[in-house]
């Protein structure tokens, strides 16, 4: 009992890029806590920035020294070739999603106050705005870092919780619609809670048969094979509850367009891009590294719900009437293409070519979602955003330019060629069809075309349709907000004209799959 | 089982205590009456009778509660590591700092916003 412990090992510099996000989020609450408060976004800004940088700049920097062959941190985390991508993702679109926060629009200054009423007036005047949306951030943009390398299930969750209680947050803090933005926050918040709970319960029963938590320690424990396999076929599925929750897949989707379209459209860009991505990371750790000796067990249900998802998301966006509605309908679309290639596995070659399709798809996703709620905010009526499509309409008479760029965004999510949607779309259904799932696929191209009506439906409501006399007015973007959709636009255009570098990267990022 | 023998005998006491407190106190204490008396126990709302329309908590109990779990939170963590501080080295001690700093900046923050103010 008395020989000293082993201090565990840590390996600081690959794990630098979360350290630098955590260390920037508790400094932003000491801001919160001690600078006067007409000061204080003017530290958040470059702080937030800078730390997305320093992060990007390190994880760029793991990359290039060589991909470690072992788990960092004992085994908690896993800093592999689809980690560095998928962080390298994240904080990109992060980083382009804090452009878009930072219009000062969007945030209610007191939950109570009535936009532009002497209420709010005051509540601006003693300085109660919502700063902590940027620390809040950087705590949510840590747990997807953690949440998408985490190599052990505990670790796993620390994360999937650190990622999703700044989100529901973040949900609630719109200026108008408060009362919406509210619900979505409350809704979020029990749904998110009770499939977290799923999730603990499915560790807790694979715990049970396997003896350990660890991705790896189950991994080998399927392969020796024993003991009560009803145990682990119901942690299994709980599992999956719990992640598929978080991605948005059918039969688990109904939280996402009611949070999509309530909270700020800025946290929405953020929350639509970077969940996913870092959502995917867990799942396909889950499923390949943990699960994979179990695949004939859960493949036929994967193929289910990814046929479910698709069906799902392209049927019911096209009886939305709000865009945002409507989006995060489309973004449970592309979240079921993403499980085709999920379910795509195979010999290790296989295994690569559609990690290496999933990654690229989610780079080209991200980028494209960000632009697409960018253009959202900047349409206003007197009531904040105009949301209802037919306050759309002839949107491209008024400002040709900026319905163009949402009528490309749309064309992206379609997959027209040209687009970076047609690429991560082709990767992952080529992916698919390697791996044997042919009728996925064909559901996947019957979705697509689906869902390619409500797109080029709402660019037609844009350019043929007369606007209303009343109708919405552009907004003058802010710096933030014009760079945000230009990025996102050039992101789209150079993905889908000249994807060769990013589909390289990719390639070499899921070339050595995961480590164990 | 006889690793299991303390608990047992903790338990029985604990139950003993109890039993005899309760049942002795109506005879022992002296009986004064006053309004105090008739008030909530230490603390907190009046559970009855209910406010018009189900009831709506002031949000500062909330704050309090919350802030106790942080804390008790940070208990659980210190407890195992004072029990086997002299083994944890110095490696635990520069852990345990660091997340006692980390519960400090949350405490700071809650004492500069007013969350330790009760009116």
């Amino acid at each position: 009992m008395n020989g000293t412990i082993q201090a565990p090992t840590i390996e600081y510099a690959l794990l630098s890029p979360m350290l630098i996000v955590f260390g920037a989020a508790i400094i932003g609450v000491l801001i919160e806590a001690f600078a006067p408060r007409y000061l204080r976004k003017s530290i958040h800004m470059p702080l937030t920035l800078l730390a997305l940088l320093g992060a990007f700049a390190t994880t760029i920097l793991g990359a290039a020294n060589g991909l470690p062959t072992s788990a960092s941190a004992m085994g908690a985390v896993a800093v592999d070739g689809p980690a560095l991508f998928v962080w390298g993702i994240i904080l990109i679109l992060a980083f382009v999603s804090v452009l878009l926060i930072n219009d000062d629009e969007q945030f209610v200054a007191q939950a109570a106050a009535v936009p532009g009423s002497s209420d709010e007036e005051e509540a601006v005047r003693s300085g109660y705005a919502q700063t902590e949306v940027y620390p809040l951030l950087l705590f949510a943009v840590g747990g997807m870092l953690l949440f998408s390398s985490a190599n052990d299930l505990l670790a796993m969750f620390v994360g999937l919780e650190v990622m999703s209680l700044p989100l529901y947050l973040l949900c609630g803090l719109a200026r108008r619609r408060r009362l919406l933005s509210q619900e979505a926050s409350v809704k979020y918040f029990l749904l998110g809670a009770f499939s977290s709970a799923f999730f603990l319960y499915g560790m807790a029963l694979v715990y049970g048969y396997t003896g350990t938590v660890s991705l790896r320690g189950i991994g080998d424990a399927l392969g020796a094979g024993s003991g009560q396999e009803t145990l682990l076929l119901i942690g299994t599925a709980m599992l999956g509850v719990g992640l598929l929750f978080k991605i948005g897949a059918a039969p688990f989707q109904a939280w996402k367009p009611d949070v999509y379209q309530g909270a700020p459209t800025a946290v929405t860009a953020l929350m639509a891009s970077t969940v996913l991505v870092a959502a995917f990371g867990a799942v396909l750790r889950v499923f390949w590294v943990a699960l994979g000796g179990l695949e004939w067990n859960w493949q036929p249900v994967m193929w289910g719900i990814a046929i479910l998802t698709m069906v799902v998301g392209a049927i019911l966006a096209i009886t939305q009437t709000d865009i945002k509605r409507m989006l995060a309908y489309s973004s449970v679309a592309h979240a079921g293409f993403l499980l085709t290639g999920v379910i795509a596995t195979g010999a290790a070659a296989q295994n690569a070519k559609a990690l290496s399709a999933i990654l690229f798809y989610l780079a080209a996703y991200g980028f494209t979602t960000v632009g697409a709620f960018a253009v959202v905010t900047m349409v206003r009526d007197a009531g904040g955003e105009a949301g209802h499509l037919s306050r759309w309409a002839g949107l491209g008479k008024r400002s040709p330019f900026l319905a163009g760029v949402f009528a490309f965004f749309l064309l992206a999510f379609a997959g027209i060629p040209l687009t970076s949607g047609f690429f991560g779309k082709y990767a992952v259904f080529a992916a698919a069809v390697s791996g044997g799932a042919v009728p996925l696929v064909v559901v996947g191209v019957v979705s697509s075309a689906i869902a390619a009506f409500f797109y080029v439906r709402v660019i037609v409501l844009m350019f043929f349709n007369d606007p209303a006399a009343d109708g919405p007015s552009i907004a003058v973007p802010t710096v933030g907000t014009s760079a945000v959709v230009a990025l996102a636009a050039a992101a789209t255009v150079v993905l889908g004209v000249f994807p060769q570098p990013v589909l390289d990267l990719a390639d070499q990022a899921a070339s050595a799959l995961f480590i164990r | 089982m006889d690793l299991y023998a303390p608990i047992l005998v903790l338990a029985v006491l604990a139950a003993g205590f109890a039993i005899f407190s309760v049942t002795i106190a109506p005879f022992t204490g002296p009986k004064r009456w006053n309004r105090a008396k008739l008030d909530a126990y230490e603390c907190g709302i009046e559970p009855t009778p209910q406010p018009v329309g189900g009831g709506r908590f002031p949000l500062k109990y909330m704050i309090t509660a919350m802030l106790f779990i942080v804390f008790d939170i940070e208990i659980i963590f210190l407890y195992p590591w004072a029990v086997a501080f002299d083994r944890l080295g110095v490696f635990g001690l520069v852990e345990m700092v660091l997340f006692i700093v980390t519960v400090l900046v949350a405490y700071a923050y809650v004492w500069r916003r007013k969350g330790l103010d009760w009116d």
